[in-house]
């Protein structure tokens, strides 16, 4: 019996990167809250737990209500957060504003300064989303970015890119696909995805057409 | 709130400064020409806020488009494209006012401390 599994090499462990400084605090500041009975280990948990709950289907549900419900279209062009409250979901203090596609204008969302994303409608951004070549690339050559996505925009269609650098966050509702007459809401919400509500990707029409 | 000042549609310059600090800001629009696409509320100023300060009085904040064409050059996208950046008002000048590099009082002072401290 011996321990040696031969010279292949092994995926590392989360533990053997060395802990960032900002780790170490966060990791010593909730030791003190719960030590102090500021929060328990539950509370931390159940933090965790929620925010990792959040994901694009509530976004999906949100643009598949726009899609079949213009009056609902309307409320969430005048208020995303209030819109959203009828779906049941809550998305805190910060605003979000939904931007439109059209026949003639493609919107597609970019935070150049941080990382500034609707986590209330789409969960946790993708690692991409906050890399520096799409934080820089996006605002200089933004066709070029779509197409490395397989997202082709025709030369008539204005590219309006969006900076959220500053206070609101945004929402891309894309064009609903032609062929989707008889979708139930429930299904369009499945055509939407993510990335067509930062505007990299566009709805798919259905499958099997 | 603040009042804003300027209104949709109205040309407007980013001041082209360069101040010590947290600034929400993108570089690549200062001392570009863009449009007030939308007034966006007025929010606690995060230039303060990112020292710990109250950020009031609150700053407004516009949309501001700018065409892709002018701030790239070589922008080899549809002559078109456009970019719509959220920008605080204190950045935000008439798009007559001539003044290219500075348009701040101390501005200047700033930057030739920071130039001096760069040596």
């Amino acid at each position: 019996m011996s321990g040696d599994h031969g010279p292949h090499p092994h995926q590392p462990d989360l533990e053997d990167a060395p802990a960032s400084e900002s780790e170490l605090l966060a990791r010593a500041v909730e030791e003190l809250l719960i030590e102090q009975s500021v929060i328990t280990a539950s509370d931390m948990r159940r933090a965790i737990e929620s925010g990792d709950a959040r994901s694009p289907a509530s976004g999906a549900r949100l643009v598949a209500r726009c899609w079949v419900d213009p009056a609902f279209e309307r409320r969430v062009l005048a208020s995303v957060n209030d819109a959203a409250r009828e779906l049941g979901l809550d998305l805190g203090p910060v605003e979000v504003r939904a931007v439109k596609d059209t026949e003639r204008v493609h919107n597609v969302i970019v935070c150049t300064l941080c990382s500034c994303y609707p986590v209330g409608l789409l969960g946790a951004s993708p690692d991409w989303y906050k890399s520096r070549a799409y934080r820089s690339r996006v605002v200089r050559e933004p066709r070029a970015v779509l197409e490395e996505f397989g997202t082709h925009l025709p030369q008539d269609v204005e590219l309006r890119v969006h900076d959220s650098s500053a206070d609101l966050r945004y929402l891309v509702i894309p064009l609903r696909p032609a062929g989707t007459e008889g979708m139930s809401e429930e299904a369009l919400a499945t055509l939407v995805t993510r990335d067509c509500m930062i505007g990299t990707a566009l709805p798919a029409p259905p499958a099997g057409d | 709130m603040t009042p804003h000042r300027f209104a949709p549609g109205e040309r407007v310059r980013v001041r082209a400064a360069e101040p010590p600090g947290h600034v929400r800001t993108p570089h690549y629009t200062r001392g570009h020409l863009g449009v007030i696409e939308s007034r966006a509320g007025s929010f606690a100023n995060p230039e303060e806020l990112a020292y710990g300060r109250s950020g009031e009085p609150s700053v407004p904040l516009y949309r501001v488009r700018f065409e892709q064409k002018q701030l790239w050059p070589d922008y080899a996208g549809a002559p078109h494209d456009t970019i719509v950046v959220d920008i605080y008002e204190h950045w935000l000048e008439p798009a007559e006012a001539k003044s290219r590099r500075t348009t701040r009082p101390g501005t200047d002072k700033i930057k030739a401390r920071q130039r001096r401290s760069k040596r």
